[in-house]
Formats: structure tokens, C-alpha cells, sequence
């Protein structure tokens, strides 16, 4: 974890539905644990901040620093 | 630093994670729901009371919002919000329900409520199906979709809710899936803020009930149904029948200026005080 961090998911509350690897535009999720299907930032540097996985996670478990300005 | 998911501040820590399976599109519908009223300034839901019935949506007020909420009889939320309105008309009512309680068993209760322009909210999450009790057939199910009690297909074409409510007089009526995040934030919030009966169905995946039975392969599958079986309502106008049949209709089909049922009751009130 850094500074710079963009992206962070809360381990506990994912259920590993793998909505947000689908449907965030840069590929910034992947599987973490193959058996839970848990999700893990790989790309901090390609998120963008549009927020479309916090609204999208029905779990509650991703957090997107929100864009300077906004 | 660990950044929490936006919604936390609304939800009840103890009770997350929640109950929803994984992928279940009520929780999209909650970040919608919280992002409106976020979005309205309300940095807590103190200003709301929320009633649901029985079913998987049910669960969205009680137990995970930090808010008053009464948990109450299948079908019979609409009428409980009815008698929290009239007690507690400065407060936001919202009514959060499954296909099968609000219009199933309960659309007696949603009629006359829209009939009356009473100022509520009702969110009718319309995932097709008796989630909770096994994904038997329920009154939105699309024709030939297979359920529990259809194994050969249903046979009934589903009951449109948005135009039933049109057809009752109620001020703001809206269909939105939960693929259309954005305009459906925006129309919570237009909801949130009309002075009458406010109607919005979110066609909702439940990947583990209705979508398994349904052929669909995860719940990102049936998102990417919703998107691309959507019509924005401009365009299903100059549609016909054969060409709507496995589309949902999008958009905001009702929004009508008038008096709500409380305003019109405090004035006959007045009237009758002034007559003593
Ligand atoms: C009076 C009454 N009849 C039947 C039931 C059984 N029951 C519990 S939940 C439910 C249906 C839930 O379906 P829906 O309202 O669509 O919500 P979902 O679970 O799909 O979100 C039924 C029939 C009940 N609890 N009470
Ligand atoms: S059964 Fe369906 S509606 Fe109920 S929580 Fe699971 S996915 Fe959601």
C-alpha cells in the first residue's frame, strides 16, 4: 500500500462476484484467491477515478479516492 | 490510509457483509440509492423512514441502513407507509420491495397509494422472480422464461408496473436496470424530491435464483443482458410490439405537477377548522 493508492478493497465484504474485473474499463482488478474469488487492485496506476466499481460493487467493498476537485 | 466504499456511513457496520448473495443486484440498487441522497447533501438518513415487506429486497432498509425503518408484513409495506406518511408527513417515506410484494400481493396497496398521489417513494426491485422462496413465477416473470413453477416455459406475458401506476394518476414513474447507474442516481434523486407518488422499478439480477434457472452464467452476464436489451422509451415509441418483446422499456414514463394526498388533506383540514 502507497501513497499513490487509488484503489482499495476491503477483503472482508468481497464476495468474489467478479462484477467490477468485468466491468472497469482499464483492467484494474483481478482474482486474488482462486478459491473465493477475491478481487485485488493490479493496476493503481491505470485507474482513472471515474467510480463506476464503487456504485457497481454490490458489497461494499471497493473505495475509489475521489478526483481532485469533485 | 484505508479508504472506505462511500455507502459505509449509511450502513450498519455489524451487519456487513450483507445477506445478498454474491453478484445480487440489490446491492447496486443500495449505492444508487445512498449516492442520491449523498449527492442531495443528507450526510445521514435521519430525514428518511423506510418500510419494507417480506423478500430478499426487503432486507435493503432493515437491517443495513442506520435509519428508522419498519419491517413489516409481505405485501403490505405500501400501507404501513401510507400510516407513517400521515403521522410523519416532514419525513422522506421510502418503500423498498420485490416484484412478488409490491406487485404481487401488495398491488392493491400500490394503486390506491398511487392513486392518491400520496408523497412516497416506492422502489420496486424487479428481479422476476420469488427470490427468497425459491424463484417460483411471480407477476413480472417474462413470458416463456423457465422458474421453479414454469420448468416448460411461463406462459403469462409479465404485468408492465410503470404503466399500472401511469394508468393510477401517480405523479413520477421511472424504469431503470441496474446496468444504468447514472440515470438511475439521477431519477432517486428527482423521486427523493417530488411532491407526490414516486414509482421506480429496477430490473435487478439475481444471479443465484432466477438467473441459474434462466440460462445465465454469472451476474456480470445478466448486467450485460440488461445493457443490451435495453430501450430508452424515445425510441420504443416508434417500436413495435414484435421488436419490444424481450426489451425493457427505459427511461422516465411519468411526471405529472400535482398535488400529493398529505398537501390536500392538511387544506381540507383547514377548510373544515375554518367552517367551526
Ligand atoms: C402473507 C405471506 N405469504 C407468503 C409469504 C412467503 N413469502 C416470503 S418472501 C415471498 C416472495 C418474495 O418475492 P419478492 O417480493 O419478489 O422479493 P425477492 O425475494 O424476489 O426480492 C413470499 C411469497 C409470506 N411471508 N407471507
Ligand atoms: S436469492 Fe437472488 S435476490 Fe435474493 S439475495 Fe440471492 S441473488 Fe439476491
Amino acid at each position: 500500500m502507497s501513497e499513490l493508492d487509488k484503489v482499495f478493497v476491503d477483503e472482508k465484504l468481497c464476495k468474489g462476484c467478479g462484477i467490477c474485473i468485468n466491468i472497469c474499463p482499464y483492467h484494474v482488478f483481478t482474482v486474488k484467491d482462486e478459491l473465493k474469488g477475491i478481487v485485488t487492485p493490479i493496476g493503481q496506476d491505470k485507474c482513472t477515478q471515474c467510480g463506476i466499481c464503487e456504485i457497481y460493487c454490490p458489497d461494499f467493498a471497493i473505495a475509489i479516492v475521489p478526483k481532485k476537485g469533485m | 490510509m484505508i479508504l472506505k466504499h462511500f455507502a459505509r456511513k449509511y450502513l450498519r457496520e455489524e451487519v456487513l457483509p450483507s445477506t445478498f448473495c454474491p453478484g445480487c443486484g440489490l446491492g447496486i440498487i443500495i449505492n444508487c440509492f445512498l449516492k442520491a441522497v449523498e449527492e442531495l447533501g443528507y450526510s445521514n438518513l435521519n430525514d428518511f423512514i423506510f418500510c419494507s415487506g417480506i423478500g430478499c429486497t426487503a432486507w435493503i432498509p432493515s437491517p443495513h441502513f442506520k435509519a428508522d425503518s419498519i419491517h413489516t408484513l409481505h405485501g403490505r409495506a405500501v400501507a404501513v407507509a401510507f400510516g407513517v406518511k400521515m403521522v410523519r408527513p416532514e419525513h422522506h417515506v421510502v418503500v423498498f420491495g420485490g416484484d412478488g410484494d409490491i406487485a404481487g400481493i401488495g398491488i392493491g396497496h400500490l394503486i390506491h397509494a398511487a392513486k392518491r398521489n400520496l408523497e412516497i417513494v416506492v422502489i420496486m426491485a424487479n428481479n422476476f422472480t420469488y427470490a427468497m422462496t425459491g424463484g417460483q413465477l411471480s407477476p413480472t416473470t417474462p413470458f416463456e422464461s423457465l422458474t421453479l413453477t414454469s420448468p416448460y416455459g411461463n406462459i403469462e406475458k409479465p404485468l408492465d408496473v410503470v404503466k399500472v401506476i401511469d394508468a393510477a394518476g401517480a405523479s413520477f414513474a421511472a424504469r431503470w436496470t441496474t446496468y444504468h447507474i447514472i440515470p438511475l442516481i439521477r431519477t432517486i434523486k428527482t423521486a427523493i424530491k417530488k411532491n407526490g407518488f414516486s414509482f421506480i422499478e429496477v430490473v435487478s439480477q439475481c444471479p443465484t435464483i432466477y438467473g441459474r434457472r434462466a440460462g445465465f452464467k454469472s451476474a456480470y452476464d445478466m448486467l450485460k443482458y440488461f445493457k443490451e436489451h435495453s430501450v430508452p422509451i424515445e425510441k420504443a415509441k416508434n417500436m413495435s410490439d414484435e421488436e419490444l418483446k424481450d426489451k425493457f422499456v427505459v427511461g422516465i414514463f411519468v411526471d405529472r405537477e400535482k398535488l400529493g394526498f398529505t398537501s390536500l388533506y392538511k387544506q381540507v383540514i383547514n377548510k373544515a377548522r375554518v367552517k367551526l
